[in-house]
């Protein structure tokens, strides 16, 4: 057998050399065979532990004397189902049936596993080489331990479902084979299956966690408790800028079930003082004071009834004094540069045709359904996290920090998340339930109110894009995109997106300015807004260039096929095939009369996307109809599960381009709670059809990359129809501007 | 503080709580019944949904002096092992994402589905809108409803 990746480097030795870099110094090769998934397996499995040297292994499989097996998933569920997906994997080279696996949450391991975070829709693409030589290895060292017990060449045996047999047509379970095969050495290469030989992996498998999910079994944060746990309730400032003065706890204290009421800060704050340190996710520099209660409700009631004043620590934002600032930045000359190619300014002099155009986006919350909490219990020898946490590693190493204790003191247990987007890669709320814990000398769960979350996020800052184009003889030969943003910039590798490499004249400037509001990543950092402002900025070109939208895109791919810049980060080639897989499914120039459509094609997070979505006027008023959307992430694992983060990818980009609303004003968050908060919901859901572009090259991100095309794709098909062109999300801030639409333009 | 006699998922249980506890967190905190999820607080999200007397309602702006001497039936409750056709349908599409909706979904879903057994799609989605679900697993919502629909007839 040989490798996929020997397959892959075939196909695209580019994306497999960047693939080897990235993992370098990443994860090991194994795994930690022992007996026993059950208590009662345990029993009658006289397996001397104590023999075993784990700390060669890793911890991904348990194999039960019956041949159950147990595969650890190492990564945080965040909804995006990794939980299902990496044991797949692991399965599949494990050669075992899927039926027969149990899946259990792995706990913060960091001697074992590695990269256990869930963030970058990285966790298939960096795991898959290693989740296939964990399987592989551990199926390869059970198939020695047969051949050692029939005294047989390993290669003479074959292996099938968990049974491995020799020439003679003799067998043996894996059951029986794993105590042997547990003290093998571990063989440094194993054979990993062809693509056509997958039994596991390309088949539709349901959510592991299903049954409980269905049934409201308790497997989230908020629903963590332990013998003695207290409930804590935080006050923070009411706006950004603020800091506590001081506070009265009389009337909070005389509520039934309000056990105390306490100030923190200082352990957090120290660690703030010190020298940053890249783990850090304290949010606030102010104090915060706590009420501590025997439930939620009356935490939730203590803190309502607390009396606390704020003195303003640094200029409290407003909206329109960001719009002001970014402005100033997009006009100014602060910048810096990302990317420069050619001469932008002189592609500009010369140009036949020039247009620049200027996209704005609000802030935006995250608004996971759990809202945040965490657990602490931190005692003398040990201190004990239970929760909700995409940075696991890194909420582990700060409380540490904090507390002044040694990481290796801490036991971290990840709960399954209602919802990640981003917010919970900041650990926030780790840090306050052990500094509460810590104080208490108890148990404690801090837990959050919606409007706790909603006006104390890490929000996706506001952010402004001027793009500029020149065109020559009817070619694009200069783009210049400038970022003006809020407290940092788009990432390094975003300005070697397309279309880099399709225009000899290209520069990427970027600026921004500090606020004392909480920014961070929001699912598909940067490109959830760039996208849209690049492509409909296109859809735009094209018009003034009088040539076909798709075609203005062709033309670029084409172009950048024969560049060998190697900071490129997409591949022209399968661009094209989305491009052209999404023309054909979409029905695209061949849609009924009255269907009025847009086109985006995208990369980001290592996935090439094309989107085409269809409006209609209904009542004199645009409505999303469809989307169809065709996705190249490599290898799909979990077809099922992959379609499900397609759709939600897709609605969700629609829902916050089109609805998606939020500011400041003293400080203070324009938007607490639904009331004042719009997420998409059942009715306004288009209906969407997915393409997965089939091909065995290793798989790619797919948490991500469905969402950043979706507002560019609608905004195109807005413009179809109603023949205005809108710069600025949310596209129905105003829902009047779309009702005064001028009659219907064929699109 | 007042006790209060509840019938909760066919029990009769008597708890004690304050008297302007949501009914959400008694369920949660004092009957270890945490299934039923909180969102929002205040009647916009859906995820606390429950049914009392056989009507789904949410539970985070239902106070316990409103639910004496009723019959409240959460997610736990909806049948002995999962079996109930909604949750079939929901297991049958694979609706979840992150999941943490999901209950709340198939709460709205079930007592609706009691009501009006052979709905349009057009009643499942005005049905469906008021229960959030941020991971827009919401094409898998409206499948599985039209699958258990399917399913009951």
């Amino acid at each position: 057998m040989s490798t996929i990746e020997n397959k892959t480097t075939a196909f695209d030795r580019r994306s497999f050399l960047k693939t080897s870099s990235l993992a370098s110094g990443g994860l090991l090769i194994g795994f930690n065979l022992f007996q026993a998934c059950k208590p009662e397996v345990v029993k009658e499995a006289a397996i001397d532990l104590a023999k075993l040297d784990y700390k060669k292994f890793n911890a991904f499989i348990k194999i039960a004397k019956n041949g159950a097996v147990t595969i650890f998933s190492p990564n945080p569920e965040i909804g995006q189902g990794v939980k299902t997906s990496m044991p797949m994997i692991i399965a599949e080279e494990l050669e075992v049936p899927w039926e027969m696996v149990h899946v259990e949450q792995g706990i913060l391991d960091t001697e074992h596993y590695t990269r256990q975070l869930a963030g970058g829709s990285q966790s298939i693409r960096h795991g898959w080489d290693a989740l296939r030589q964990t399987g592989a290895t551990a199926r390869q060292m059970l198939v020695n331990a047969a051949a050692a017990r029939w005294g047989v060449e390993a290669s003479e045996c074959t292996v099938k479902e968990g049974v491995v047999a020799n020439a003679k047509g003799e067998t043996l379970g894996y059951g029986n084979l794993v105590e042997e095969a547990a003290q093998l050495e571990v063989p440094e290469e194993v054979a990993l299956k062809e693509p056509k030989e997958y039994k596991i992996i390309g088949t539709d498998r349901v959510n592991v966690d299903i049954d409980e999910i269905v049934t409201g079994k308790p497997m989230f944060g908020l629903d963590y408790k332990a013998e003695g746990m207290v409930y804590a309730a935080v006050l923070r400032p009411p706006a950004f800028g603020q800091k506590l003065d001081t506070f009265d706890a009389t009337e909070a204290k005389a509520i039934a079930g309000v056990i105390d009421v306490i100030r923190i800060g200082e352990k957090a704050n120290a660690l703030l003082d010190q020298e940053a340190k890249n783990w850090t996710a304290i949010l606030s520099s102010s104090d915060k004071v706590v009420v501590i209660a025997e439930n939620t409700w009356a935490a939730i009631k203590g803190k309502k009834a607390l009396k606390a004043t704020w003195t303003d620590d640094s200029p409290l934002e407003s909206t329109k004094m960001q719009d002001e600032k970014l402005m100033g930045l997009l006009n100014g000359k602060t910048f810096t540069n990302l990317r420069k190619d050619g001469d932008v300014q002189k592609a500009f002099a010369q140009a036949d045709k020039v247009l620049e155009r200027t996209y704005e986006s609000p802030f935006l919350p995250h608004n996971c359904m759990e809202p945040m909490n965490f657990f602490a219990n931190v005692t003398a020898d040990k201190i004990h996290l239970v929760g909700p946490v995409q940075t696991p590693e890194f909420a582990a190493m700060g409380v540490a920090d904090m507390l002044g204790r040694d990481v290796k003191e801490v036991h971290l247990e990840m709960t399954r998340m209602g919802g990640g987007f981003g917010r919970r890669l900041y650990g926030d709320f780790v840090y306050e339930a052990a500094e509460i814990s810590n104080a208490l000398k108890k148990p404690v769960k801090v837990v959050s109110t919606r409007e706790d979350d909603m006006t104390t996020g890490v929000y996706r800052p506001a952010i402004k894009y001027r793009i500029k184009a020149a065109v020559k003889d009817g070619a694009i030969t200069g783009y210049h995109l400038k970022e003006a943003a809020i407290n940092s910039n788009m990432y390094g590798l975003i300005p070697n997106f397309f279309p880099a490499g399709a225009i000899d004249n290209y520069q990427v400037d970027v600026a921004n300015y500090s606020s004392n509001i909480t920014t961070g990543a929001w699912r598909a950092p940067y490109t959830n807004f760039l996208a849209y402002a690049e492509q409909s900025f296109f859809d735009e070109l094209a018009e003034l260039m009088e040539v076909d939208k798709i075609q203005i895109r062709l033309d670029l791919l084409e172009k950048a096929k024969g560049n060998k810049d190697e900071r490129m980060q997409y591949s022209p080639e399968r661009m094209l095939e989305v491009i052209k897989t999404a023309v054909t499914k979409s029905g695209w120039g061949k849609q009924p009369e009255g269907v009025y459509q847009g086109f985006v094609s995208y990369y980001c997070h290592n996935s090439h996307v094309a989107e085409v979505a269809d409006v209609q006027i209904e009542d004199g008023m645009p409505v999303v109809k469809k989307i169809t959307c065709v996705v190249d992430c490599g290898i799909v694992v979990n077809p099922l599960g992959a379609l499900n983060q397609v759709e939600g990818g897709v609605i969700d980009g629609v829902g916050h381009s089109m609805y998606g609303d939020f500011g400041f004003e003293g400080g203070i968050p324009t938007a607490m709670n639904y009331d004042r908060y719009r997420l998409i919901r059942m009715k306004e859901v288009p209906e969407v059809e997915t393409h997965f572009i089939q091909n065995e090259l290793a798989p790619t991100g797919l948490g991500e990359p469905t969402l950043p095309p979706a507002g560019g794709a609608v905004a195109n098909a807005l413009k179809a129809a109603t023949g205005k062109r809108i710069y600025k999300q949310p596209f129905m801030e105003d829902p009047g501007f779309w009702k005064t639409a001028e009659k219907p333009i064929l699109g | 503080m007042p006790t209060y006699q509840l019938k909760v998922n066919g029990k009769e249980t008597t708890v004690e709580a304050s008297e302007d506890s949501p009914v959400l967190w008694v369920l949660r905190d004092h009957l270890d019944l945490v299934g039923t999820k909180f969102g929002c607080g205040i009647a916009q999200c859906g995820a606390c949904t429950i049914h009392l007397d056989g009507s789904a309602v949410r539970s985070c702006s239902l106070t316990m002096a409103s639910v004496e001497g009723k019959s409240i039936t959460t997610i736990e409750g909806l049948s002995e092992d999962g079996s109930h056709p909604v949750q079939e349908a929901w297991k049958e599409v694979d609706v979840p994402q992150c999941g943490y909706c999901q209950a709340g979904q198939i709460m709205t879903a079930s007592a609706f589905l009691e009501a009006n057994p052979n709905p349009t799609s057009e009643e499942i989605k005005t049905a469906m809108h008021g229960n959030i679900c941020r991971c827009a697993s919401y094409t898998r919502i409206h499948k599985a409803v039209v699958k258990a629909s399917e399913n009951m007839a």
